[in-house]
């Protein structure tokens, strides 16, 4: 039966390269169609006509949207993203080193997040209905809904401003080591901590709570089993699989946070980027990143299916159900 | 023996009380609840009444007397061009509060529609729906919503709808899930069997049985609402100034936080965290009312 | 009875466990005292609410978070499991007492494989990893799964509910228990399936030598397996004693009420109601004086309220928790039909049929993984009359039942026909006379019955949208169909929740008639309720029958229920028909070899095990069908070669009784006993 995974996995992928493909369309369709006249967005309601219709025909967009759409789709698969407005140069190599910086700040965040949430999660349902269940949740709750920017300014303030154990800025000195990357990584990554502490917490003590009253549970228990074993072989694996797919999910909604934050910290990143492309209404550079942050997301999620398929027999071995 | 049922046997198990009631008591046992439900009414008092009794013209600036500290005169000081800041605060709770309610009901509205038709028919309008649904969700909302506002240019109605639309997925993708579950009970065969007309069946049938998870993602999404506006709007997208607005507050100021102005944001900072933890504290409450 | 100097394998000393719900302490059982010997089976049996699994729960000290001991003890071995330290506890588990789950499909970790899993109950005796995997397929062998080597590797949703039942009971045995509980082992499985578990587990007993708690609510399970019984109603053992004697002259009026509800043989619709106890059980805890039984009860007096009767005895090893032990056969019956035979059997079916299917079939989904869920199904039904049709899971009858509602559309090229004009696939294209003509009770009124609208809203709407009545008049028409179906203008603001599972039942079965319809389609209409229930639902079904002249399909797997109200029996298998008939011929024989190993896995009350045929093996799936006959991968009559090739002739005698089977019908088999006097 081993053999229904190969078939899965194509058409999981076929899927994806859908919902890319749609994605572009959607991006599309935002940067190109919805403002009607990029040029005007650019200039403001009060130019001369002639010099909006001059940049129009600079920036391409005089041409029917079609024409645009494949254009710029075939130049992304050469590789090229277009041309920034803002910058006058190619927008690839822009996009290039942002992804890399936002993938660090992205890594510091899980790395920090994952263990932790899982950790009180798992605590949480062990310890089901007990003041340390409701901290952890009430916490968890109310942590996951303050904006980055506030958490932002609290951290600022204490960590930076108060008690000046870490800098302020997000970027390193040119040529610095891990470790220094590493502490000026710190304060911009814990808002983002703490928007997904909660949700993973609270997704990890649910899958826990639902392994822990499920009847193989009872069975294991009823063999004789000790604690600890049913925990580690009954409860965990089963608990943990759903919330493999959660954290990919959150992986992408991170990256919004990372708008937010990099411009609070000044860091050059994927999201100071797409915002300073927003606000100088750098169309180009707009598209090519949100694309990025959406194709980012598309892979991931991808990537914790095929994951969960491969740790679920259920799913792995298809057959009756 | 007759088959006549001694009918003043009490009905098995469930009590006799109203679910409502029930529902409404034990939320007003529950502190978080209360504490919730204290601080969003504390806002929502501000919100309405606030312009007319707090000591300064929240708009009026004094540039004889910019960022300083707190004091009598000043509660929370002032700011950069001398606006009473503790006006400001107060007074600020009008746009978020206005914004958010309005973007939480067309997400709700919108999304209970979508996830409602795409449940109950399935089939390919579901996968065409579900995948352009799930388009929407791969990208993060505040990047949608940053898009749609760029292309169109940020103005509150603008806001409004575009965040009820960036929400409206999230709404569906719940309301879809509670569709099928109750898609596949024998009402609906029987009401089918009826020759009941599909919206019969999805307004008068379903409706009534998925509004405990509507009105629950319904407070949820209000958190999530007031959330994004206020990251919005101190990205410069959201609310414009002069308005007195929390996010915009801590935009234009947070530059001068390191020169330890502090209370030109921190106190904009605790109304922000505050208003949106009381609304996310009487979400919960209220969920964990229903689901007993 | 026992030997006093070895302690009882299980006793219950006055145990009484109470549950908190909202706060308040809900007794649930009280003060229950019984005792099961080395290598006894007791049966303990009980309906729903009746406290019967919270026993074994209790037993094993895995009581939910919010359920207490409140009094008495549980002694295993003479030890009391209450007092048990943490360490001992486990070992107790480990090595003393196993249990057996109603679903085998939730009791097995979907995660890990088969042979992991059976291992490691070994591996907790100490075995090693090597050994204890050869012990485990070893283990796998006794419970007669024939490849236990390729089971070890599979994973339990790739194996059939009866298989994943054989492997839990596998593990329950690995620790060899002095003490084997088994709660509810087979409901949810196919009556096929059913009679090869009990099989099994009446084998078992005597290998293993374990003492058995098996609880049930299935009065025929427990007569043909246990020794002793106990008869739980309301958190109370009300009666007790060796099985046969206990079925055959029960002591308890409860006892008599539970046994007399069943649809036995030569009992049909046209001669007699069922017997059925009114009311419904008390909620736990709601009635604090006197006997728990006696608002139900036709023998209640005056003292009955008032005082709580003690368990008395009433013969060799038999105790009563009644007054009025002496006087328990005395309980009336229901009175026969005042004109038996107003409903005519089954003739040969002049006139138009109310329902004719010709040649239907369905097919889901496409090659290569197409089912066939209905293979060209004919059949006719004349008004008035019921037909019976009986299948176990993946016959097809629900399909059947689906499409001909309308709800799915079957393959083109079959036909449907309601009083002789062609039912369209789609209910939206039928007429609104054929809409009301053809309605449907279901199996469970929780899911049918919307939750959020009240009983006159659930039958008011039916009455305009099928009667096409509205105001005064249909207020009305609702408190006259409340009425027919034993109800009254007091449930009307209620909603399905605040009912009793009868209750709702019934307001299923008002809704269903709103419009006089002519067909009526039962699914499963009692499968979902207590047998006591069950009685009313049947009796009040074959009433509205004889006064409305209405015609009945019923679909069930329960043979007693089908035997009762059919006019017509159609057996349906893998989507095929095997055999149709009027319903004496098809109970009586000849049957169809698969008609026959259903009607003796029907287990019976009095416990007899005659003429038992067996079918081994699962039912094949959908998607690669036997060839030949569908049935000859499990027939126990297959003659040769042919049966594996070639598809049976489906002839009808002269009385309309078509049997799909190569053998001639003067060898097939017959009943023993023919089922009418």
């Amino acid at each position: 039966m081993s053999g229904a995974l190969g078939p899965f996995l194509l058409k999981r992928l076929a899927l994806s390269l859908l919902t890319l493909w749609l994605l572009s369309v959607v991006v599309f369709f935002g940067c190109q169609v919805l403002p009607g006249d990029p040029a005007r967005a650019i200039l403001g309601p009060l130019a001369d006509p002639r010099a909006v219709a001059a940049l129009n025909e600079k920036l391409g967009s005089d041409r029917p949207p079609v024409e645009i759409y494949l254009s710029w789709m075939g130049g992304l698969i050469t590789g090229d993203m277009g041309q920034s407005y803002a910058y006058r140069s190619p927008v690839a190599p822009f996009i290039g080193s942002a992804l890399v910086n936002s993938l660090k700040l992205a890594a510091t965040v899980f790395a920090i997040v994952v263990p932790l949430g899982i950790g009180a999660g798992v605590l949480a349902a062990l310890r089901a209905g007990r003041p340390i269940d409701r901290l952890i949740s009430v916490a968890g709750l109310s942590l996951t809904v303050i904006p980055e920017f506030v958490s932002s300014i609290a951290l600022i303030l204490v960590f930076a401003v108060l008690l000046r154990w870490l800098p302020l800025s997000a970027t390193w000195p040119a040529g610095s080591g891990p470790l220094v990357q590493l502490q000026h990584l710190i304060l911009p990554a814990l808002p983002l901590v703490i928007v997904l502490f909660g949700y993973i917490a609270r997704m990890t003590r649910a899958g826990m709570v639902e392994a822990l009253s499920a009847d193989y549970t009872r069975t294991a228990i009823l063999k004789g089993l000790p604690w600890r074993t049913v925990l580690s072989r009954h409860v965990l694996r089963n608990a943990l699989l759903p919330t493999i797919t959660v954290i990919a999910a959150q992986m992408g909604y991170a990256l919004g946070g990372l708008v937010v934050v990099e411009s609070l910290f000044r860091y050059q990143g994927i999201g100071s980027l797409v915002l300073g492309a927003a606000r100088a209404k750098d169309f180009a550079m707009l598209q090519a990143g949100i694309l990025t942050v959406g194709a980012f997301f598309v892979v991931t999620t991808l990537l914790a299916d095929i994951v969960t398929t491969l740790l679920d027999p259920r799913l792995r071995t298809g057959g009756r159900r | 023996m007759s088959e006549a049922l001694p009918l003043t046997e009490p009905a098995p198990s469930v009590a006799r009380e109203g679910r409502t009631r029930g529902v409404v008591g034990r939320l007003l046992r529950t502190p978080s609840f209360l504490i919730g439900i204290t601080i969003l009414l504390f806002w929502a008092v501000c919100a309405v009444f606030a312009p007319s009794f707090v000591p300064y013209d929240p708009y009026a600036d004094d540039l004889l007397n910019t960022l300083q500290p707190p004091s009598a005169e000043h509660w929370f000081g002032t700011d950069q061009i001398g606006r009473d800041v503790f006006s400001r605060v107060l007074v600020g709770a009008r746009a978020i509060l206005t914004i958010a309610p309005l973007a939480t009901l067309v997400g709700t509205v919108a999304g209970t529609a979508i996830g409602l038709i795409t449940g109950y028919f399935g089939g390919w309008v579901d996968a065409i729906v579900g995948r352009l649904l799930e388009v929407m969700l791969s990208l993060p909302l505040i990047i949608v919503a940053l898009l749609v506002l760029v292309a169109l240019g940020p103005s509150t109605p603008t806001v409004v709808v575009v965040v009820g639309l960036v929400f409206a997925p999230l709404v569906a993708r719940t309301v879809r899930a509670a569709v099928l579950t109750e898609r596949h009970l024998d009402y609906v065969a029987a009401a089918a069997v009826r020759g009941e007309s599909a919206p019969y069946i999805m307004s008068v049938e379903i409706l009534p049985n998925i509004m405990p998870p509507i009105i629950v993602e319904g407070t949820v999404r209000l958190g999530y609402a007031i959330f994004t506006i206020a990251s919005l709007s101190f990205l410069g997208f959201g609310v414009q100034p002069p308005t007195p607005d929390w996010g915009l507050a801590i935009a234009e100021n947070y530059g001068v936080l390191i020169g330890g102005f502090w209370w030109t944001v921190v106190f904009d900072t605790a109304a922000t965290a505050s208003l949106i933890v009381g609304v996310n504290l009487a979400a919960e409450s209220l969920q964990r009312a229903l689901a007993e | 009875m026992t030997d006093l100097a070895v302690p009882p394998v299980l006793r219950l000393d006055d145990m009484s466990v109470s549950y908190r719900i909202r706060g308040r302490a809900v007794p649930v059982l009280s003060q229950v005292n019984l005792s099961i010997a080395k290598g006894e089976v007791y049966g303990l049996v009980g309906e729903s609410g009746s406290g019967k699994s919270t026993v074994a729960l209790a037993v094993q000290r895995v009581l939910p978070a919010n359920g207490r001991l409140s009094g008495g003890r549980a002694l295993i071995n003479g030890r009391d499991v209450g007092a048990l330290d943490r360490a001992a506890l486990l070992q107790m588990r480990a090595r003393e007492v196993a249990m057996v789950f109603q679903d085998p499909g939730r009791a097995l970790n979907p995660s890990i494989t088969i042979g992991r899993q059976v291992a490691e109950a070994f591996e907790i005796l100490g075995a090693s990893g090597h050994e204890a995997r050869r012990r485990a397929e070893e283990m796998l062998t006794r419970v007669r799964i024939s490849s236990p080597a390729r089971v070890m590797e599979r994973y339990p949703h790739q194996l059939s509910g009866g298989m994943q039942q054989r492997v839990v009971i596998a593990m329950a045995l690995a620790k060899d228990p002095s003490l084997l509980i088994l709660d509810e082992p087979t409901t949810g499985l196919d009556a096929t399936i059913e009679a090869e578990i009990l099989d099994l587990v009446d084998t078992l007993r005597r290998e293993f030598g374990a003492s058995i708690l098996f609880i049930s609510h299935n009065l025929g399970a427990i007569a043909g397996l246990c020794d002793r019984v106990g008869v739980l109603y309301a958190g109370r053992l009300v009666e007790e004693g060796p099985v046969r004697d206990l079925f055959a002259e029960p002591r308890h009026p409860y006892t008599a009420g539970l046994l007399r509800c069943l649809p036995r043989p030569g009992l049909r619709k046209d001669l007699a109601p069922l017997d059925t106890i009114p009311g419904f059980p008390p909620a736990p805890g709601s009635i604090t004086a006197g006997c728990v039984f006696a608002p139900r009860c036709a023998l209640a007096d005056e003292t009955c309220r008032t005082i709580d009767p003690p368990l008395v005895a009433t013969g060799a090893g038999r105790v009563s928790r009644c007054h009025h032990h002496d006087r328990v056969a005395d309980l009336p019956h229901a009175e026969p039909r005042a004109a038996a035979g107003t409903l005519a059997p089954a003739g040969t079916g002049a006139g138009t049929p109310v329902l004719e299917l010709t040649a239907l079939s369905k097919t889901y989904g496409s090659a290569p993984y197409a089912v066939q869920a209905l293979r060209d199904v004919s059949l006719r039904l004349m008004p008035g009359e019921t037909l019976g049709l009986v299948g176990e899971s993946g016959s097809g009858k629900s399909t059947l039942a689906h499409a001909l509602l309308g709800l799915i559309a079957p393959d083109a090229g079959g036909g449907m026909a309601l009083d002789g004009a062609a039912l369209a696939p789609e209910v939206r294209r039928r007429t609104a006379e054929q809409i009301k003509t053809l309605q449907i009770v279901f199996q469970n009124p929780d899911s049918a019955l919307n939750r959020s609208h009240s009983v006159r809203r659930l039958i008011g709407r039916a009455i305009t949208r099928l009667g096409g009545l509205s105001g005064a008049k249909r207020e009305a028409q609702v408190t006259r169909l409340l009425e027919s179906v034993r109800l009254t203008a007091r449930q009307l603001s209620a909603r399905p929740r605040q009912l009793s599972g009868g209750m709702k039942q019934r307001v299923a079965v008002a809704r269903a008639f709103a419009g006089n319809p002519r067909l009526v389609v039962c699914d499963e209409p009692t499968s979902a309720l207590d047998v006591s229930v069950q009685a009313a639902i049947l009796n009040l079904l074959a009433e509205l029958q004889a006064e409305r002249q209405v015609a009945y399909l019923l679909i069930s797997h329960d043979l007693g229920v089908v035997r009762y109200l059919s006019d017509w029996i159609a057996v349906l298998y893998l989507g095929r028909l095997l055999e149709v008939g009027p319903a004496a011929r098809v109970l009586d024989g000849p049957h169809h070899p698969y008609t026959e190993a259903l009607l003796s896995a029907a287990p019976s009350v009095s416990g007899e095990r005659t003429g038992r045929i067996r079918l081994t093996g699962a039912i094949p799936s959908g998607v690669s069908p036997p060839a030949g006959c569908l049935f000859h991968t499990r027939c126990p009559r297959r003659i040769g070669p042919i049966c594996d090739t070639e598809e049976p002739p489906f002839t009808a005698d002269a009385h309309g009784h078509a049997i799909r089977c190569h053998l001639p019908r003067g060898e097939l088999g017959r009943s023993p006993a023919p089922s009418m006097a």
